[in-house]
């Protein structure tokens, strides 16, 4: 199923760039490793045939938008779609710039609940069969072993409660349209902590963000982290700590996650890209569920749409400041 | 010397180091494989930990000494040195990669009297390096192509094999040896044994990487080369290759202070971020993203062997490879590097 995209995308690409509507395609590549398939940027029609659609396509592409030169086609699927939308409306990206070559997105799978399955064996190699994958390796005598695995049980937790997984805008689709909703309910999930007492919440926090190493993956994947300086490494005045302190670790965490308020669409990026597997999500989520109960605003979803936090309105619901 | 203990008799070998030593080593969660406080077992079937034990002697943060913040005080604003470590460890079951990446760092953090970071060297004098060679390789292993292998000798106290129901052990320096002198002679048909175990080993590493163009070109050659137009692209310039790098020790100094407690603390840092090597002038000299990138693999394959002696800054552990998020296999880029130079 999804070498049909493949091909597709490759088709459309070759062509764009044949035609020189833009310079460049920015698309996924296969990894080097099984399920790190990574971000890649092609130039040429060869170049166009490392293009690939799969179920390991968990980077944002939308970040390699920001501050880039002259016309680049894009492949999106609905949380990238999203996040472009978001850097149109933010003024960080023309709309003119971009060509959109949209797809729908069948949920990405999260390679870490796959190694979690898999933890007392060495994965060589996984491949694509419609809703399954099929798992190739050692254990650890050498001996070799394949299993067959669905999807569902190892798809990212963003995946799930996807509410838009075909590209929200576009210039050209890329196969048909698919199911739009991963199927879970977002507002149920959302916010694990919010039943918690203080105590139990902070409890929960600190254990969460505690492993942190501040490689800051996390933020430099993510399309709505381009500040061209971040407050974690403003000097004069230095706004947060450089060690591994607790209050300079959650500082840094809590801090973005308020920045990213009102943008977030949930593509899931930051947990994907943390090399420490923390769950970024379980603060985003929270602020986007405010965001979505307070000002009735979904992200990403429309062209000129004004971000609730950067604009004031005089019936602004308050009840949070004063509670 | 070359000695043997059975698995069943590891408990007590273990409970009698305890009487003088902090014993760690590596430990299961989940997938991940961590550094741990042994609990009286030996964990022999994993890969690598996860992170590399480089915080053992280099700590991400690290504080280096500390001062009463009051002027008024006579004993105010005068920095006070840090306890140096007040035990005696074995890292046990350490990777010889691992091992080797610490031999690397002593010739950066202990080259000569004059600058010699005593930190790093109260915590490597105290600390005895018994490591595991490794039977079964990863695939995103290459450490045969780097100067090193895996069942690699250097940087250890004690190589252990692991043979089974039982461990060889060879005792490598003098104080490796006394850790290991109580333990049974090894049977001729062990040490055979091992030699296996080590040959079976390198055969299953078949990645390579190819460096001879990079060594023997001039260094500004390599720097000007195309490929880093294009592999920085989709870098993300986070710190994930760099932290997970058994090698990489860059680092950043800070003074902190809060309430009458201040304190000179020292964190890792990364060349990958910009903030590293801005200057107070407002200048940059690794302003892009492209010398970002660029200078990670100079450094490693290129700085480092034509600083040491031919070394190189890299010990083909793996780890950047399956850590980093945008998949900038290290790999590929060397090999791309070298391919590049023909």
């Amino acid at each position: 199923m999804l070498k049909e995209y493949t091909e597709q995308i490759r088709e459309v690409a070759k062509r764009l760039l044949k035609d020189k509507v833009v310079d460049c395609v920015i698309g996924y590549r296969k990894g080097t490793v099984p399920m790190l398939d990574a971000p890649y940027i092609a130039y040429t029609e060869e170049e166009a045939d490392n293009l690939i659609w799969s179920s390991f396509c968990v980077s944002n592409l939308a970040k390699f938008l920001i501050g880039r030169k002259g016309k680049s086609a894009i492949v999106a699927q609905g949380c990238i779609s999203r996040s472009i939308v978001n850097l149109i409306n933010e003024n960080q990206v023309k709309r003119e710039n971009v060509y959109i070559i949209g797809v729908w997105s069948p949920g990405m799978v999260d390679r870490r609940k796959v190694l979690e399955k898999f933890y007392d064996k060495e994965i060589l190699e996984v491949e694509e069969d419609g809703d399954e994958l099929i798992v190739k390796g050692k254990d650890f005598e050498g001996k070799e072993f394949e299993e067959r695995i669905s999807k569902n049980e190892v798809k990212r937790d963003n995946c799930f409660t996807c509410m838009h997984r075909n590209a929200v805008i576009y210039d050209e689709f890329v196969g048909e349209k698919g199911e739009e909703t991963g199927g879970g309910n977002i507002d149920n999930v959302a916010a694990p902590w919010e039943k918690l007492s203080f105590d139990e919440r902070w409890e929960a926090f600190r254990e969460t963000f505690g492993s942190c190493i501040r490689c800051y993956a996390c933020r430099n994947v993510c399309p709505l982290c381009y500040c061209s300086v971040c407050f974690v490494d403003e000097s004069k005045p230095q706004w947060c700590g450089k060690t591994q302190d607790e209050a300079d670790i959650f500082t840094f965490h809590i801090l973005r996650a308020f920045h990213c308020a009102g943008r977030c669409v949930d593509c899931g990026a930051c947990e994907s890209a943390c090399p420490m597997g923390i769950k970024v999500r379980r603060l985003t989520s929270k602020l986007e569920k405010d965001v979505r109960e307070l000002y009735g605003y979904v992200p990403g979803l429309e062209i000129g749409a004004k971000p609730p936090l950067a604009v004031y309105r005089p019936d602004d619901p308050e009840n949070f400041i004063t509670p | 010397m070359v000695k043997v203990l059975k698995k069943d008799q590891i408990e007590s070998f273990l409970s009698k180091l305890k009487e003088n030593y902090e014993l760690y080593g590596p430990k299961k969660k989940g997938f991940e494989v961590e550094w741990a406080k042994l609990d009286g077992s030996l964990l022999f079937d994993f890969k690598n930990s996860s992170l590399s034990p480089k915080s053992f002697f280099f700590p991400q943060t690290e504080c280096m000494m500390h001062f009463k913040n009051d002027p008024n005080d006579p004993e105010g604003m005068i920095m006070k040195p840090e306890p140096e470590l007040d035990s005696k460890r074995i890292l046990f079951n350490i990777r010889p990669c691992d091992a080797k990446a610490f031999s690397l760092l002593d010739k950066v953090f202990m080259k000569d009297e004059a600058s010699l970071d005593v930190y790093w060297k109260d915590k490597r004098d105290k600390t005895i390096l018994i490591g595991l060679g490794c039977n079964n390789p990863s695939p995103t292993c290459f450490c045969l192509s780097v100067g090193c292998g895996p069942f690699s000798e250097e940087g250890l106290d004690v190589l252990a094999v692991d043979l089974g129901d039982r461990v060889l052990f060879k005792g490598i320096t003098e104080r490796g040896k006394e850790i290991i002198s109580s333990l049974d002679d090894a049977e001729e048909s062990d040490i055979k044994n091992a030699e296996e175990l080590k040959k079976n080993a390198e055969s299953k590493i078949t990645r390579k990487v190819e460096l001879d163009n990079i060594l023997s070109k001039e260094i500004l050659e390599v720097y000007e080369i195309p490929l880093w137009d294009r592999i920085h692209e989709t870098c993300l310039n986070c710190g994930a290759c760099t932290f997970y790098c058994p090698t990489c020790h860059c680092f950043d100094i800070q003074d902190e202070v809060q309430g009458d407690y201040g304190r000179r603390v020292r964190n890792w840092d990364t060349c990958m971020s910009w903030l590293f090597t801005q200057h107070a002038s407002g200048h940059n000299p690794r302003g892009t993203k492209k010398d970002r990138v660029r200078q990670r693999f100079m450094h490693k394959f290129k700085y480092i062997p034509f600083r040491l002696n031919g070394e190189i800054g890299c010990v083909g552990c793996g780890r950047c490879i399956v850590r980093c998020p945008v998949n900038i296999d290290v790999r590929d880029v060397v090999n791309q590097m070298n391919q590049q130079l023909k």
